[in-house]
């Protein structure tokens, strides 16, 4: 430490040097946020108005003993089920749809690049649309493409899984030609100048030392499908999310108690799930 | 060759999971697309458009999307802050019972979704942003706190057994020892957490946590599509927005 005269405070003690600015800072930080703080309404005394506090401390009351009973435990394993078919279903559709834009979108197979080191404005141009639709697929988030598709297709699943498919395909396209691209490039070129055709390019030259890169990103993203299905019930797309839905409406607490603790359970579960797989097939 | 073997039955297993999720759901695309499905969705889709550009209500969503944005920098910071306070428990800096507890609390934070707090947040706080502040800054907590822990735990033991020998207090020692080092990745955990918390916010109104979601919900349930289109192209905006501007961040001092 340098400290010098100055740094000393009045008791002898050393101070620190940068107090000063850190102190501004922080002012203008919490300047900064003062309007933010009015905008979201921020008052902690609403957590203890007692109107509030008796609704919630009845709710809470209620949170013991937790719901086990086998009718509600039945339900509850199906809903759980259902989650993770939504979660399942929905990835390997947006698959379907990933992977063919993934192929169009990425500049890894261009054959023009071949020339130029570059791919020609033509291909740019073409690619650019597949581009574009995967950047609106995945920008609007997944509960509201099943709000939507519950009002077009009905309360249910079907709904959930469709909004899944639709926004995963569009963050599973946007990455996977991102991998593509970033393996090296010579085993597919090399194949392209012989003259093969682009898809066989692709299969030999790139799958092979990306298989690793997707394999576990899509199951990151499977991870990620499983808590968004979760919640999907909450605008009416079945799943675990209707039923705590349903349960924090009719202040069910022990319900939701037991719902709660199934969401910590397949968080963690899944957590786990994906890691071995990912030792396993990466 | 045992190794192919093994892959091999994890890959029959994923199929069959495949399977049996499309036949549990008993999903039926076929009645969703023929006979006249196609064209309700067809003229549903239709109602959306042209998207209502009246002034009065694209100044409703810009207030909407201000709300959203103030929800989502409250929320996260909050986070933070009660992420770090958390983080020091559960990095063992205070003892292995306090480590446990941090650790369970933070897992069990963590592990409920966003819009299942604000849905219970509107209960504790009535209807409005200030739930969905409440709501985003538990999940986020539970998020960071974990990172956070991580990050301390990563952090090179040298520089603050120096400053202990040298007789500094621990505080002193863990805010110019441990916490220079570590402050930087605390900083860009928070800002991508700011990041998904934007969007976040942008939906959590759906259980009537304010912002623009709860916008959407509203004129979807009124039937007023051309006002939802806006809505949604409101949040389409601000996403890509907020997109463009971390990448930038990111080039720049990433």
């Amino acid at each position: 430490m340098y400290l010098s005269g100055t740094d000393v405070g009045v008791h002898g003690r050393p101070r620190d040097p940068a107090a000063l600015p850190r102190l501004l800072l922080t002012i203008l930080a919490l300047l900064v946020l003062w309007p933010g703080l009015v905008l979201t309404e921020f008052n902690l005394a609403t957590l203890v108005d007692p109107r509030n506090l008796d609704i919630f401390a009845r709710f809470l009351a209620g949170f013991w003993p937790p719901e086990l009973s086998s009718g509600f435990l039945t339900l509850l394993g199906k809903a759980t089920l259902e989650t993770l078919a939504m979660a399942t279903a929905g990835l390997v559709l947006a698959l379907l749809l990933a992977v063919p834009l993934s192929l169009i979108s990425s500049h890894a197979l261009s054959v023009s690049a071949l020339a130029r080191g570059q791919p020609s404005p033509v291909g740019r141009m073409l690619r650019y649309p597949a581009r574009l639709l995967l950047i609106i697929l995945r920008s609007i988030p997944e509960i509201v493409w099943a709000l939507l598709f519950v009002r077009a297709v009905g309360l249910g699943p079907t709904a959930g899984v469709l909004a899944i498919a639709i926004t995963y395909s569009g963050m599973l396209g946007k990455v996977y030609a991102e991998i593509y691209e970033s393996v090296d490039r010579r085993p597919a070129q090399a194949l392209l100048q012989a003259g093969s055709s682009r898809l066989a390019a692709f299969c030999y030259g790139i799958l092979p030392a990306a298989a690793q890169e997707l394999t576990s990103y899509t199951l990151y993203r499977w991870e990620c499908a499983i808590r968004a299905s979760v919640i999907m019930g909450f605008v009416g797309a079945g799943g675990l999310g209707q039923m705590i839905d349903l349960s924090i409406r009719m202040f069910a607490g022990g319900e939701v108690v037991t719902i709660l603790l199934t969401f910590l359970v397949l968080v963690l579960a899944a957590d786990q799930l994906s890691n071995l797989l990912r030792r396993r097939l990466a | 060759m045992k190794r192919q073997f093994e892959a091999l039955i994890w890959v029959a297993l994923l199929l069959a999971a495949v399977v049996a999720s499309f036949s549990w759901l008993k999903l039926d695309f076929v009645a969703l697309f023929a006979g006249d499905g196609l064209q309700q969705m067809h003229s549903y889709a239709a109602s959306f458009f042209p998207p209502d550009t009246s002034t009065n209500w694209l100044r409703q969503i810009f207030h909407g999307s201000l709300e959203t944005l103030a929800i989502s920098a409250i929320g996260t910071l909050l986070a933070a802050l009660a992420g770090a306070a958390l983080s020091l428990l559960a990095a063992g800096r205070l003892g292995t019972v306090a480590k446990l507890l941090a650790r369970l609390l933070l897992n069990a934070l963590r592990s409920i979704p966003e819009l299942v707090w604000a849905a219970l947040m509107v209960l504790a706080a009535g209807l409005g942003p200030f739930a969905g502040t409440l709501a985003l800054a538990l999940h986020t907590a539970g998020v960071l706190g974990r990172l956070f822990a991580e990050a301390l735990e990563n952090a090179p033991p040298g520089p603050t057994r120096a400053l202990r020998e040298a007789g500094a207090g621990p505080v002193a020692a863990f805010c110019y020892g441990t916490l220079p080092g570590v402050l930087a990745q605390w900083l860009s955990y928070t800002l991508y957490r700011w990041e998904n918390n934007i969007r976040m916010a942008a939906v959590l109104g759906f259980v009537g946590a304010g912002g623009l979601g709860q916008m959407l919900y509203v004129t979807l349930s009124l039937f007023q599509q051309p006002r939802a289109a806006s809505v949604i192209l409101a949040m389409l905006v601000m996403v890509l927005l907020v997109d463009a501007l971390s990448a930038w961040l990111r080039r720049r001092w990433g």
